[in-house]
C-alpha cells in the first residue's frame, strides 16, 4: 500500500534503528505525545528496537483518554434523554462514565450512534428534525476543524436541531504543563504529526527555548517514528533543543491556514479539565458566543454535572509518563479492555490498551 | 404494485395480496401453509421434505456423524458477496466441514419480523437453495415463526446440519502436535469490512465483497486425497487472531506466525488502516486454517492452491512446545508481538 508500506520496510526500520544505536551514547528519556504513536510504538515492538539507554514513556495525546469523567457522565446523561440521537466516535462509547457507559445508554434504548465524520452527525440532524442530534466532539486540533465545520455549516444552513457537545483540549499546554512539573523525567518530545499538520510547530518553538527540550515533530508510521526518534537523540547528545520535522510530506512550519480560520471562526481557547490530570489553563476549546445556540452543554444545562476519579486508577501518573501502565496494580487485573477502570485502557491509542493488547506475556 | 425484477422465477405468493409478512403467516392457518407450500416446500423440494412430517427421517450411510447449529442475524440482509440466506446455509456447512464431515441434511428455522417485504424472503430463500445445492446439502425440515413488527430486524434463520464422517482422522485441537505447520486457506478480513462497508455507507474505490463460501467441497477434496490433517478451524467472528488464540489454548501449544505469509487483500487493507482496524481480527465466512504434519504442507498447499476458493493459500506459521500456550506474530519489520483474543468489538479510532 502506497505511504504506508514504504515506512513499514524492515531494511528501512532496521537501518534507523542501526543509527539510533550508533549516536546514543548517554541515557534519555523521550516522550511520544500522541496515543496514535503509542499503538504504533507497541504494536510494532518498535521500543524492542531501541538502545537500552533510551526509554519512551507514553504522552497524554489520546483524546478518548483524557476526556474527563464528568464530560462523558455529561455525555451520558444527554443521550439517555427521549428526544436526543446522540452521534460520537467508536472509541468514546466504551469510555467508563461514574456509573455507566454510553454502550449502556444504548442497550438501555438510547438513540446512540457511531458516525466517522461530525458532517455524518450534521446529516442525521438534517434528516431527524424532530430530534435534537448531539455530536461528542472530542479531540486534539487535529478534530478540530471538522468539528468547526459541522458547526459552520449547521449555521450557514439553518439547522436548528445539531449540537455539539465539546471537550476539546490541545497539545502545547499538555507539554507545557509535563516540563514545568517538578517530576518530570522527560528530556525529549516527539509531538503528533496530525495535530501539527493543522496547526504548524511555531507555538512549540517557544516551549523548546524554554525549557532546554528538543521536540520533533513525528509521523505515525514504524520508520516516521524511530527517525523522529533518531533526530531527537542526536539534538539531546548534541545538546541541542531546536523544533524539527521529521514529518515533512505532511507538515508545514505554519501548518493548514485555511483549517486554522475554521477553528479560530468557532472555536475560542479556555481552560479545560483533563482526566486524571485534572484542570490546565488554556488547553481546550470551547464554542464562541456567535455559536452558543449549538452548545449542548448549555442547552441541555449539564454543566452541574461532575465527577471524581476511581482513586485505584493511575492513569495521571502514566499520561505524565510517572509511570508505565504494567506498574499500576490494577493492570490486566481488575482493568482490562472488557472492564477498564480508566480511560488509558479503553482506547486502542491508550497506553493501558496497547500494552494489554501486545505486551501481556 | 411493480413487480422488481430479478434473475429468479417471480415469487409465487400472490403480493398483490399480501406483499409483506403478517403475524398470520406464523399462525398456524392457511396464511402459514400458503407460505410453506408456495415459497419453502416449492424452493427447497426434495424427498425428505416431500414427507410433509413433522421431522425427517432417512437412513445414514456409516456410523459417525457429525452435528451443529448456528443462528444468523446479519444486517444488512443483503451484502456484496452474499446475502443472510446463503451465509446460514454455508456457515452451518462449513462447521460440518471443519469437523472433516460431508455435510448432507439442514434444518431450517425462520425468525421473520411482521411486515418483512415478501420479495426479500422470496430472494433469500432462493440464495438458500442455490447455497445448499452448490454444498450439496438438503433442507430437509423446518419451522417458521413470525413476530411482532419491532420485536426483530426483518429475518432471523437458525440453521442445523447433519453429516457424516467417512474417515478415521480425528480432526481437533486435541490432535495437533509439535511441529506442525499453520495453513491459512487465502486473504483474510473481506466479510467483516464488507458488512462494515454497506452498513456504515462508508465508500471505497473498489467494492469490498464478503469472502462467503461453502467449504465442504474443498475439504472433502483435501481429505479424499488421504493427507493428515490434525485439526481445521474456520474463521468466522472474531478472524484469525481470535481463532488462533482458541486453538493454542485448547492444544497448549504456542503458535508463531508470520504477518507477510498472511494475505490481505489490498483494498481490504486499505480500509482497515482508515478504520484503525486489525484484520486479524476482523470478520471471515470462506476461510480457514488447518494443521498439518510439517511433511504433508506442500501437499495440503499445493492442493489448496489448485481450487478456486483457496488459490491464495498460505503456510502462515507453525507450531511448537512451550510453557506458554500463546500465539506470536513475527511483524513485518521484523519485531515480535503477542496475539490475544479480541476482548470486545472492534471499534473505529478516533484520529
Amino acid at each position: 500500500m502506497k505511504f504506508v508500506d514504504e515506512y513499514r520496510n524492515k531494511e528501512s526500520v532496521q537501518g534507523v534503528a542501526q543509527a539510533i544505536k550508533q549516536i546514543t551514547k548517554k541515557s534519555w528519556t523521550i516522550m511520544e505525545i500522541c496515543g496514535g504513536q503509542t499503538h504504533s510504538i507497541i504494536r510494532f515492538g518498535l521500543d524492542e528496537l531501541l538502545p537500552k539507554e533510551i526509554t519512551l514513556v507514553h504522552g497524554p495525546g489520546c483524546p478518548v483518554c483524557v476526556t474527563p469523567l464528568e464530560s462523558v457522565d455529561r455525555a451520558i446523561a444527554i443521550a439517555s434523554r427521549d428526544d436526543v440521537i446522540f452521534c460520537s466516535f467508536g472509541d468514546m462509547l466504551r469510555v467508563p462514565g461514574s456509573q455507566k457507559d454510553l454502550l449502556s445508554v444504548k442497550a438501555e434504548g438510547g438513540d446512540v450512534r457511531i458516525v466517522y465524520s461530525p458532517m455524518d452527525a450534521l446529516e442525521v440532524a438534517r434528516k431527524n428534525s424532530d430530534k435534537k442530534v448531539v455530536f461528542f466532539a472530542v479531540g486534539f486540533e487535529a478534530t478540530a476543524p471538522g468539528n468547526a465545520m459541522a458547526a459552520y455549516q449547521a449555521k450557514k444552513q439553518n439547522i436548528n436541531n445539531f449540537f455539539l457537545l465539546v471537550s476539546h483540549v490541545l497539545v502545547p499546554p499538555a507539554i507545557e504543563m509535563i516540563l514545568s512539573s517538578d517530576k518530570n523525567q522527560v528530556q525529549g518530545f516527539l509531538a503528533a504529526g496530525h495535530v501539527c499538520t493543522i496547526m504548524g510547530y511555531e507555538e512549540y518553538e517557544p516551549l523548546a527555548a524554554k525549557y532546554k527540550t528538543p521536540i520533533v515533530v513525528t509521523g505515525f508510521e514504524p520508520f516516521d517514528i524511530l527517525q523522529g526518534i533518531y533526530m531527537c537523540v542526536k539534538q539531546l547528545e548534541e545538546n541541542r533543543y531546536e523544533v524539527e520535522n521529521q514529518y515533512v510530506r505532511s507538515v508545514r512550519r505554519e501548518g493548514n491556514i485555511v483549517a486554522k480560520e475554521i477553528i479560530d471562526h468557532v472555536f475560542e481557547v479556555s481552560s479545560r479539565k483533563w482526566r486524571g490530570i485534572g484542570s490546565i489553563p488554556r488547553s481546550g476549546l470551547i464554542l464562541k458566543k456567535d455559536y452558543s445556540k449549538f452548545d449542548a452543554e448549555k442547552i441541555f444545562d449539564v454543566s452541574n454535572i461532575t465527577a471524581n476519579e476511581p482513586k485505584e486508577c493511575i492513569s495521571a501518573l502514566v499520561l505524565q509518563g510517572i509511570k508505565k501502565p504494567n506498574e499500576c496494580d490494577a493492570f490486566g487485573k481488575q482493568c482490562r479492555p472488557d472492564h477498564p477502570l480508566g480511560a488509558p485502557m479503553v482506547s486502542s491509542e491508550g497506553a493501558c490498551s496497547a500494552y494489554y493488547r501486545y505486551k501481556r506475556e | 404494485m411493480k413487480k422488481k425484477e430479478y434473475n429468479l422465477p417471480s415469487c409465487p405468493i400472490p403480493v398483490s395480496d399480501y406483499p409483506y409478512v403478517m403475524l398470520a403467516h406464523g399462525s398456524g392457518g392457511t396464511l402459514m401453509n400458503q407460505l410453506i407450500d408456495k415459497m419453502f416446500r416449492k424452493v427447497f423440494k426434495n424427498e425428505h421434505l416431500d414427507q410433509s412430517h413433522d421431522g425427517a427421517v432417512s437412513e445414514l450411510p456409516g456410523n459417525k456423524i457429525a452435528m451443529t447449529t448456528d443462528s444468523y442475524v446479519v444486517d444488512p440482509i443483503f451484502f456484496p458477496g452474499g446475502d443472510i440466506g446463503s451465509l446460514s446455509i454455508q456457515g452451518t456447512v462449513n462447521d460440518l466441514a471443519m469437523c472433516g464431515a460431508r455435510p448432507l441434511f439442514l434444518t431450517v428455522g425462520f425468525i421473520l419480523e411482521e411486515g418483512l417485504s415478501m420479495d426479500v424472503l422470496w430472494r433469500v430463500v432462493n440464495s438458500m437453495q442455490k447455497a445448499a445445492e452448490e454444498s450439496n446439502v438438503q433442507i430437509v425440515s423446518g419451522d417458521t415463526k413470525v413476530v411482532d413488527k419491532g420485536k426483530a430486524d426483518g429475518i432471523f434463520i437458525n440453521t442445523s446440519g447433519v453429516g457424516i464422517v467417512e474417515h478415521d482422522q480425528n480432526i481437533s485441537p486435541a490432535s495437533i502436535e509439535d511441529g506442525d505447520c499453520i495453513i491459512l486457506s487465502g486473504d483474510i478480513a473481506r466479510h467483516g469490512m464488507a458488512i462494515m462497508a454497506t452498513r456504515e455507507g462508508l465508500t471505497f474505490e473498489n467494492v469490498i465483497e464478503s469472502d462467503c463460501a461453502s467449504l465442504s467441497s474443498l475439504v472433502l477434496q483435501l481429505l479424499d486425497s488421504k493427507v493428515t490433517i490434525h485439526c481445521m478451524r474456520d474463521l468466522t467472528r472474531g478472524g484469525l487472531g481470535t481463532a488462533l488464540v482458541e486453538i493454542a489454548k485448547t492444544s497448549k501449544f504456542k503458535m508463531e506466525i508470520t504477518e507477510n505469509e498472511i494475505p490481505v487483500r489490498e483494498d481490504v487493507r486499505a480500509a482497515c488502516e482508515v478504520l484503525g482496524i486489525d484484520p486479524l481480527y476482523v470478520a471471515n465466512e470462506g476461510r480457514f486454517v488447518c494443521f498439518v504434519p510439517e511433511c504433508e504442507a506442500i501437499k495440503v498447499l499445493d492442493l489448496l492452491k489448485s481450487n478456486n476458493l483457496s488459490k491464495d493459500a498460505s503456510i502462515i506459521g507453525h507450531v511448537s512446545k512451550s510453557d506458554k500456550a500463546m500465539v506470536v506474530a513475527n511483524s513485518q519489520i521484523g519485531t515480535k508481538r503477542i496475539i490475544h483474543m479480541l476482548s470486545s468489538s472492534q471499534l473505529p479510532r478516533i484520529c
